[in-house]
């Protein structure tokens, strides 16, 4: 497969990934904001800050109000990483790699693309955003099945999937960051009736309130991020995208599980063995808030590693440049 | 909706006969469209453009800051043809194009047709699409244009012309299988008892022949298609047939030239390219070779090329043909090269540089359509009985300047079809221009893209002149 045209699958996957979890955000943040007890103002500032965009969010908007934040993280097309920046560059990667997805795929990325823009000209309805938002998130995981269902599961599939897998992972870690930013009322309101509500709707964001309770039944925080963190079996959970990603990284480099060929690997497997070894109670312990802090940047590392093994150009000559790459 | 009151206004029209009776193949389509129910027609219509909408077959907009995204105009009452008739274009294309090819191997090599005066050779030399870097290229089967587009036109009185001949990189193919597929997908019932004739074997045809290039003693070739990227304007096309044939599509930044054999970068490593079907102009295929300044193509790739490494589809130099002062010239090529009349005439040319016409030409302008020699796509030409006095004046100065730069042709009244406007039918003027294949045998799409201008009266079908299409059905008997 071309480097080149790997490089747009990966991409491709990542932002409407990407999409879907700020459509999550958003959603978690509206249903907290629901449970508030009254008397106490909306919290929307920080969104902003666990998607790391705050800095030119407070050059362009005055104040972290509902309307704003939203119109930032949805329809901005000034902020790279909204529903709508994110979608229009995963359809400008799909469309330069048209040819190796199905058409079902690019027909479904297309039409969803032209879905979100026509609302961001009609503007934000205050009204519809339930409906908006899980329109969003519909279309995300319609694409997924297309891509698991009409796509050839070859070297373009597992570039397609750790695109996705840590993107989720990234994002994951972001969604449990928005309950350590949303403050309580005082320290001691920890485990009570409205810390539950925040954790059921952080759960809920993720799809993964049902799956939770199955597993272990009462809210309880640190088996929520037990379960968001480490469970091998729930698909958002971090450690299920590493291993996932882990996978089809191995299966395109041809290495053993457990050996690395090149430094994606390499970065992979450590922060897997990390998880693998490393307590949930151990982690509140040093704090959470650091902990997802150091994980972002090891996925940074690992995708870095993604890069320079399969999408870099090397050149033989010296006559060429290396690609240009494709920030986040 | 009925066609009760659809006027000819004196044009011939592809579908109905002067007296307003349906032409014999069209019969049964304009019975199925009148038996419609009311709005039906109307609701296929939008169901076309959302479905071409969706498939994000579109074009940009440029204007007041934001890109804004259009789907090229599509008309849901197709166009036909009749067996027999096309029976006769096809022969008629392919005599034009084997000859064309021998012209192009004479022209590169020994040039016995200006030798023997049938083509003067001062308008061979002094053409800007004569490539001196091609004299003494052999490609591969001595076939030099390997896929053609050759654009046809019928007048009032019913004659099928050839006008231009697009042996560089003819587009539009991929609108002719995607009209198709629209058509069958949102307007089924047309469809039935109507033996038109399918066109969708052409990706395997295309592929096959781009295979034939490839040297015999490869086993299972390597194709690509060469893009100069997804900001020229038939990007869609360039994926659209890549996909369509499983073959990759490159730019230029994913291949390299190594010990004389084209690669492609890949996940894996460096990987072998046979054959490019390439939808570059020439002057940006190799910096080595033509513009030094071209960042999109592949250095190296002209001398791989003549060292019969990769195969090139078009190859190098075809533009010469393109030239539309050489167009004028193909008729006699097809009668030195095989000595046959040609099937289907070109349109009467003036040759602005040779000095009878040069005289008939300044004095008829209003009458004439003026094309500058070396454009397309609808730009550098005078519609004479469309134009100003201000702009004769500037045809007058510009030919005087240049005459080698300009040829004039009559205002061909050409011929018509129905297209739905605000929910009527109306006239509009219309071309056709079949695809050709030249490999082992040569191939014709059974018919081609039929190209609508669809401002009342307009003559110019172009797609960035607000031009549309239509499906074009070639019956079987």
């Amino acid at each position: 497969m071309l480097s080149r045209v790997a490089n747009s699958i990966y991409w491709m996957s990542r932002y409407i990934e990407r999409a879907e979890n700020v459509a999550r955000f958003v959603d978690v943040n509206l249903q907290m904001m629901l449970d508030l007890p009254s008397g106490l103002t909306e919290q929307w500032e920080p969104l902003v800050i666990i998607t790391g965009d705050d800095k030119p969010f407070a050059e362009r908007y005055r104040g972290a109000t509902r309307e704003n934040v939203i119109q930032f993280l949805t329809f901005d097309t000034k902020n790279p990483n909204s529903i709508l920046s994110s979608l229009r560059a995963a359809r400008e990667n799909a469309r330069t790699v048209r040819e190796a997805v199905s058409p079902e795929m690019w027909e479904q990325i297309n039409t969803c693309y032209l879905m979100v823009n026509a609302a961001a000209a009609r503007g934000y309805d205050l009204e519809d955003t339930d409906r908006f938002f899980s329109e969003i998130k519909k279309a995300s995981l319609l694409f997924d099945g297309l891509a698991d269902a009409t796509m050839l599961h070859d070297e373009g599939w597992h570039f397609y999937r750790m695109g996705r897998f840590i993107e989720r992972a990234d994002k994951t870690s972001r969604l449990l960051d928005v309950k350590y930013f949303i403050l309580l009322p005082a320290a001691s309101d920890v485990g009570t009736a409205l810390d539950d509500i925040q954790w059921a709707a952080v759960l809920r964001s993720a799809s993964a309130f049902e799956m939770y309770r199955q597993r272990h039944g009462h809210i309880e925080p640190d088996r929520i991020l037990d379960f968001l963190l480490l469970d091998l079996e729930f698909p958002r959970s971090i450690n299920y995208c590493l291993t996932h990603a882990g996978l089809s990284l191995h299966a395109v480099s041809g290495a053993p599980a457990g050996t690395f060929s090149n430094s994606a690997e390499q970065h992979l497997g450590r922060l897997q063995a990390e998880l693998a070894y490393t307590p949930v109670e151990q982690i509140i312990a040093e704090g959470l808030h650091e902990f997802l802090d150091g994980l972002q940047t090891k996925l940074n590392m690992i995708d870095h590693g993604i890069f320079e093994s399969f999408f870099a150009l090397r050149p033989l000559d010296g006559r060429r440049g290396l690609a240009h790459r494709e920030g986040q | 909706m009925k066609f009760h009151g659809y006027s000819c206004d004196g044009f011939y029209d592809e579908m109905f006969e002067p007296d307003g009776g349906a032409r014999p193949g069209a019969t049964l389509l304009k019975q199925k469209i009148e038996s419609l129910a009311d709005g039906e027609l109307l609701e296929r219509q939008q169901a076309a453009e959302r479905a071409l909408l969706q498939g994000g077959i579109t074009f940009n907009v440029y204007g007041d800051g934001a890109a804004t995204e259009r789907i090229f105009p599509f008309d849901v009452i197709p166009r036909i043809i009749e067996a027999k008739e096309w029976e006769r274009l096809e022969n008629g294309l392919k005599q034009r194009v084997y000859a064309l090819n021998l012209f192009l191997d004479d022209i590169y090599h020994q040039q016995k047709i200006l030798k023997d005066k049938i083509i003067p050779a001062e308008i061979v030399r002094s053409a800007r699409s004569f490539r001196e870097q091609c004299v003494g290229l052999n490609p591969p089967r001595g076939i030099w244009c390997h896929i053609t587009g050759t654009d046809l036109v019928r007048d009032r009185d019913g004659q099928v012309y050839v006008l231009e001949d697009n042996l560089r990189c003819p587009s539009g193919v991929s609108y002719v299988l995607e009209n198709r597929r629209v058509m069958k997908r949102t307007f089924p019932q047309v469809f039935e008892a109507s033996r038109v004739r399918p066109v969708d074997e052409y990706p395997s045809r295309l592929l096959d022949m781009l295979q034939s290039l490839a040297d015999p003693a490869l086993d299972s070739p390597s194709v690509a298609v060469l893009t100069p990227g997804i900001y020229n304007s038939a990007y869609f096309e360039h994926s659209f047939l890549a996909q369509q044939m499983g073959v990759e599509l490159v730019e230029g930044r994913d291949l390299i030239v190594a010990d004389g054999r084209v690669l492609m970068r890949t996940t894996k490593g460096f990987e072998r390219v046979d054959v490019l079907y390439r939808r570059i102009d020439d002057d940006f295929l190799d910096p080595q070779v033509f513009r030094p300044d071209s960042l999109l193509g592949v250095p190296g790739l002209i001398e791989a090329y003549k060292n019969g490494r990769v195969a090139l589809a078009n190859a190098p130099g075809t533009g010469i043909a393109d030239d539309k002062c050489i167009y004028a010239y193909v008729p006699k090529m097809i009668r030195y090269y095989l000595g046959e009349d040609p099937v289907i005439p070109n349109v009467p040319t003036y040759i602005c540089a040779e000095e009878g016409d040069f005289g008939y030409v300044i004095t008829h302008l209003e009458q004439l359509v003026v094309k500058a020699v070396n454009e397309s796509g609808g730009y550098g030409m005078l519609v004479g009985p469309h134009s100003t006095s201000a702009e004769r004046a500037d045809f007058v100065e510009r030919i005087h300047k240049h005459p080698r730069n300009y040829i004039a042709q009559p205002t061909l009244g050409l011929s018509r079809v129905p297209v739905i406007v605000d929910g009527s039918f109306s006239g509009r003027h219309v071309d056709l221009r079949p695809y050709i294949l030249c490999g082992k045998d040569i191939y014709v799409l059974p018919g081609g893209l039929t190209r609508v201008a669809l401002k009342r009266g307009s003559l110019v079908v172009n797609s960035s002149q607000g031009g549309g299409s239509k499906d074009t059905w070639v019956l079987t008997d």
